[in-house]
């Protein structure tokens, strides 16, 4: 933590740490606290006084049936997004773990969606997906599938599932090849000694050994699921239709910024934040524990 | 390589293959879309094939009035805004990180501890659980259209200060021992010892904040009403509401096209660093 040998104490390490205690204090803190005692208000409609309720916003939230859909439906799309992009990218990776040449090449060309931008995602898929002109209504038409993520709930979700995890491939894809990479090949070879075919050992060494990256992963992909895909949402449905794809995120920043409910948005973004806190305590234990190893 | 299983082999690339052009295929589309003109563009089923209007389009979308019938800053004018904002973020991210990992790594001082665990506030709390509160704060500092506004409130960074606190913790103490004996002083150490030594890890970080940066769009959004202040990112928002009513998907894709063009050409330039960076910054 601290250096055995360090410099003496003065007014120095203050002007150091400052711009960044300062910005977290005015930017962060505040903002936050702010959040929370909001939550405890109710403003009337004229915005002219406001009531001090206690819990009763969070109460109303917990017994209001569109917020607890929303949360079902974060919920849902989270472990779509992860479970399709992290099985996605484990085979790719299962694969180019395999190759000889080329798979830095391969790795090349699977991890630039990481730069690109959720909304420009969102874009690139409405895009395709678009029901007059797009390339897939257009194929689906053939199966008898008619498409329109405009008016239908469950197209528009399979659509912005899609669309995030497009884009989370490439990052999980190149944690699953750094974790495949570093299994020791004398081990995998120990395996195939023994007779193990590849199928094998993919399901009995390689998947087991590399769990520490897919616990990881979850962790990441859940919160990148919960707070990152606002810019697809937003660009692709904008929540609907009739609110099926709104997740947490979207509700907070319509219910605050489109429907103007300052206290119903504050104490969303309060159960958020403790969401968030807790899984970034997961996120560091696990850490702490693979520091073990 | 473990035994040689040829059919393996070609099974491998095979899906490799595949992987890739499912990957690339959103991408294949809008640079398409960015080669044909507007009425080609109305016509179901849309090409697969690139067209010969790409010059036109650009030239059209970077220097024209972008989107006919909306009133957007023109697009280069957003791309520099998007850089402007790229930039500041990913160097103030990494000086103000520098200096407070520097303080709390190599003084001992009272509350030490105390600002660390301030620091790690940060990580708990990204911009879009705090959205309303944030934004109020802003606006009373007078920092909305403003590329203050824009960057410095995202500029606190804990994974970064946690980053460069593993980085100085690593590098051996007779470095400042003999930099005290040499009569250095505290400053003159962190400039001629720590930043150099720490170059690459510095190099790293800086590839994923760009990206980072570029790549806002909740912030920006709330903080922008001024078309002159508006990030390329952003602008793709506004273009599609437009489409809903005129669609010009050459223009809105060359668009989408430009915006992605500079993070990804960091990516793939700079790979090396880029993924030295993401498995720094994540764990």
């Amino acid at each position: 933590m601290l250096k055995r040998v360090h410099f003496p104490t003065s007014l120095l390490p203050y002007l150091l740490v400052a711009p960044q205690v300062i910005i977290t204090l005015v930017f962060f803190v505040w903002p936050a606290s702010q959040a929370v005692y909001q939550s405890f208000l109710i403003e009337d409609a004229f915005g002219i006084s406001t009531e001090f309720v206690w819990f009763e916003n969070f109460i109303y939230l917990a017994t209001d049936e569109q917020y607890l859909d929303s949360f079902g439906r974060t919920i849902f799309f989270s472990v779509c997004v992860a479970v399709l992009s992290m099985s996605a990218a484990l085979i790719l990776a299962g694969f180019a773990d395999r190759i000889v040449r080329g798979a830095t090449t391969y790795r090349t060309l699977l991890i630039w969606p990481y730069a690109v931008a959720p909304v420009l995602a969102g874009a690139l898929w409405v895009f395709m997906f678009n029901p007059t002109l797009g390339i897939f209504p257009y194929l689906l038409e053939f199966v008898g599938v008619d498409w329109n993520h405009y008016l239908n709930g469950s197209q528009a979700m399979m659509l912005v599932i899609f669309a995030a995890a497009w884009k989370q491939i490439a990052y999980n894809f190149l944690f699953y090849l750094a974790a495949m990479q570093s299994i020791p090949r004398s081990l995998i070879e120990a395996a195939a000694i023994d007779g193990a075919g590849p199928l094998r050992r993919f399901r009995d060494h390689i998947f087991p050994l590399v769990s520490p990256t897919t616990f990881f992963l979850l962790v990441i992909n859940a919160v990148y699921a919960f707070f990152d895909t606002f810019g697809i949402i937003h660009a692709v449905t904008q929540g609907g239709p009739a609110n099926a794809t709104t997740i947490l995120v979207y509700k907070v920043f319509n219910d605050g910024f489109v429907g103007l409910d300052l206290g119903g948005s504050a104490a969303q973004s309060v159960i958020l934040m403790i969401l968030v806190i807790a899984m970034t305590v997961v996120q560091f234990r696990y850490v702490e524990r693979k520091v073990e190893y | 390589m473990i035994e040689n299983r040829p059919i393996l082999n070609i099974v491998s690339h095979v899906v490799l293959i595949f992987g890739v052009l499912i990957v690339a295929l959103p991408i294949w589309i809008t640079f398409v879309a960015a080669t044909h003109d507007p009425v080609r563009m109305t016509q179901a089923p849309i090409p697969m094939l690139p067209g010969g209007y790409f010059w036109e389009n650009f030239k059209q979308t970077l220097f024209g009035g972008g989107l006919s019938g909306t009133e957007t800053a023109p697009v280069w004018r957003m791309l520099l805004n998007s850089l402007f904002m790229a930039l500041m973020i990913s160097f103030g991210k990494i000086a103000i990180s520098l200096l407070s990992a520097f303080a709390i790594v190599y003084f001992k001082f009272p509350f030490r501890m105390g600002f660390f665990w301030l620091i790690f506030i940060t990580l708990m709390l990204p911009v879009e659980v705090r959205i309303l509160p944030t934004f109020e704060v802003v606006a009373d500092l007078g920092m909305l259209n403003s590329y203050w506004g824009l960057s410095i409130p995202l500029i606190a960074s804990a994974t970064a200060t946690f980053m460069f606190r593993q980085v100085f913790l690593t590098i051996p103490d007779e470095m400042l021992e003999s930099a005290r004996i040499d009569g250095a002083g505290p400053m003159r150490f962190f400039w001629d010892i720590l930043i150099p030594l720490s170059r690459t890890n510095i190099a790293a970080l800086f590839v994923i904040l760009f990206i980072y940066g570029w790549n806002q769009y909740l912030w920006p959004l709330l903080i922008t009403t001024e078309t002159d202040m508006t990030t390329i990112v952003m602008s793709i928002k506004q273009m599609l509401e437009a489409a809903e009513q005129s669609p010009q998907w050459n223009i809105i894709m060359m668009t989408a096209l430009l915006a992605m063009i500079p993070p990804v050409f960091v990516v793939v330039a700079m790979q090396r660093l880029f993924v030295q960076g993401l498995t720094e910054t994540d764990k």
